[in-house]
């Protein structure tokens, strides 16, 4: 028991480390590309990065295997995060990323199944991911496939009425293959959550749904893997997992700033970010 | 008399053979199934039957999801409004946009809808769905291309949308000697004066229209456009070249639908005279399926007239 923490504790550790890298080379990408959404992409990028350097059963050699796990990302404005974790797990090169937002490029503002390795779905309309996330959910019940599917999904994307469709048909059927992470950094485009539509109290709401709800510290790598640990072993029924998170987290000027929802950082505040997120020297020489 | 069989009708018997098949395909119903006829599919696979209950949007994610599944094929059902307006961005971004292989199967096209009124009477999914990248659109005439047509969607990966109706309508097409080709026109009646297209149930309207005509001497040429997108360009302009212009007729509106398609063909590859016949930029009303159609200009006296005022132009 005793070795199995200190082993919990190697891994969160070695994840930490990668989340840090993670926010670097996300922050980077924004900052090269001139545009990106930041403040989604910090919040969730613990969690993330949890998912794809710990949970998911995938080959990035074989980004197509039917058997493998499926991550939809419902929230798919946050795709700095997302190209960065694919791409530091290996689906495509890391220098794909100073493509970002470019004519012609793989790495769409937001995510394209049919252009960048490792999608496994278009997402960008906020609701749709979630359903889709179902599909695959019930699909792979009616063939008796094995894997499990995960999605992300927004708080502010919790406003959207499909995301109630898609709850309400998972929960009443029970699908115990489906695991969703809400990303509840209680911001959203314009406003805090609270001044634009509260969506509180928000555990009620989805156990009223027939989901079974957990709750992490969204930051706290041991608190993540413990979570999702339980989620996909619970097997009764969909499970979500309420990560509580900061948007911006990582770079204090950012951390719970609406602006920063979507928004490019001046070259100050690109050394100043890396700075505070240990980055060395050389990578900050090209913000001076 | 002949036989007349409702496309909804064949729709849902199609599906059931197919799934015979097709074991790969599966079948979503947003709670219409026993009016678009997938009950049929749900009695006979229950397995493969997948209620969504009323809840549109969710449904055709649902389905863009399953289709990247072990090549699952799902045929999603709803009536044409919903699927067209209803859960536009989901079919739009879903399954569109990435070029998923999900079928649309958008029920109760244009009138007929059973007295049920405007909310229900789809004027403009084929618009609609015409514009959308990638999206195909089919508008079957009767039973046995319905089927036909099913079976070319299955055999082709990507999005499509077939439209069928309610009513009972005749079938003109000979089960035996027909073959639907993928975005080639049928001509249903040759003739030299003038060229009747219509399209889905319409295309019956043109062939009585064309027996009118030839009684007043005029002999026209009937095309049957099934595929609306991708259209049947050649067709057109060789209409346009060999008669002295072209009436089109649909059950949907005037602008964007059948008539908007040949106008734009027309226009940029062979400027000829033109009237379009179909819903005049007017939602639908409560009423005998007739009527509102008379009422619509969708009559063989409506369409024997527009021709003769055509034909005008060129004396």
């Amino acid at each position: 028991m005793r070795e199995a923490c200190v082993k919990d504790k190697d891994e969160a550790v070695k994840l930490e480390e990668l989340a840090r890298e993670v926010r670097r080379r996300l922050l980077t990408t924004v900052g090269r590309a001139g545009c990106g959404h930041l403040g989604g992409s910090l919040s969730a990028a613990d969690v993330v990065t949890a998912l794809y350097f710990h949970f998911l059963r995938i080959d990035t050699k074989k980004p197509d295997w039917q058997d493998r796990d499926r991550f939809v990302l419902s929230k798919g404005h946050v795709t700095p995060l997302y190209y960065t974790v694919l791409a530091m797990r290996g689906f495509f090169p890391l220098d794909w990323l100073d493509t970002y937002d470019c004519v012609d490029s793989r790495l769409q503002g937001h995510p394209d199944m049919t252009k960048t390795p490792g999608v496994d779905m278009t997402t960008g309309s906020l609701g749709q991911g979630i359903s889709s996330a179902l599909g695959m959910a019930i699909a792979a019940r009616m063939l008796k496939c094995n894997f499990r599917v995960f999605v992300m999904i927004g708080d502010g994307e919790f406003q959207e009425g499909q995301v109630w469709e898609a709850i309400m048909w998972a929960g009443a059927h029970k699908l115990n293959n489906l695991i969703c992470i809400m990303d509840h950094n209680k911001l959203q485009l314009a406003s805090t959550l609270s001044e634009g539509l509260p969506i509180e109290p928000v555990i009620p709401k989805w156990e009223s749904f027939g989901w079974h709800v957990l709750e992490i510290d969204g930051h706290d790598m041991e608190d993540i893997l413990s979570g999702i640990e339980k989620a996909v072993s619970y097997g009764k029924g969909p499970v979500v997992v309420i990560s509580h998170t900061l948007k911006g987290k990582g770079v204090s000027f950012m951390e719970q700033v609406v602006k920063w929802h979507s928004a490019a950082p001046s070259r100050e505040e690109m050394h100043q970010a890396l700075q505070e997120l240990g980055a060395e020297e050389k990578e900050l020489a090209e913000w001076r | 008399m002949a036989l007349k069989i409702a496309n909804r009708e064949a729709f849902g018997q199609t599906l059931v053979r197919l799934g015979e098949t097709y074991k790969n395909m599966v079948v979503l119903d947003s709670d219409v199934c026993t009016s678009t006829r997938t009950c049929l599919f749900r009695d006979t696979y229950p397995n493969r039957f997948i209620q969504m209950g009323v809840a549109e949007q969710n449904m055709i994610s649902v389905a863009a999801g399953m289709s990247t599944v072990d090549n699952l094929i799902p045929w999603v059902s709803t009536f044409a409004v919903f699927a067209s307006k209803r859960a536009l961005d989901q079919v739009s971004i879903s399954v569109a946009y990435p070029r998923n292989n999900v079928k649309i199967n958008g029920s109760y096209g244009g009138i007929p809808t059973g007295k049920a009124g405007a909310t229900h009477q789809s004027v403009h999914d084929i618009a609609i769905m015409r514009s959308m990248p990638h999206m195909t659109v089919i508008v079957p005439v009767d039973a046995v291309e319905v089927e036909q047509a099913m079976i070319a969607a299955m055999e082709y990966r990507g999005p499509v949308y077939l439209r069928t109706t309610r009513h009972e309508s005749p079938v003109v097409l000979d089960p035996e000697t027909y073959a639907f080709e993928w975005g080639k026109s049928v001509v249903l009646r040759e003739g030299s004066d003038v060229t009747l297209i219509g399209t889905g149930v319409k295309s019956v309207l043109a062939l009585d229209s064309a027996e009118a005509l030839q009684k007043k001497g005029i002999d026209a040429r009937v095309l049957h456009m099934h595929t609306i997108k991708p259209i049947d360009e050649d067709a057109i302009v060789r209409a346009a070249n060999e008669t002295a212009g072209i009436v089109t007729m649909e059950n949907h509106s005037v602008i964007g639908g059948l008539g908007g398609a040949v106008a734009e063909v027309l226009s940029e590859k062979h400027p000829a005279l033109l009237r379009r016949i179909g819903f005049p930029d007017v939602f639908g009303e409560s009423g005998d399926i007739d009527k509102i159609f008379h009422k619509m200009g969708l009559s063989v006296e409506h369409v024997v007239s527009t021709v003769q005022e055509l034909l005008s132009h060129n004396q």
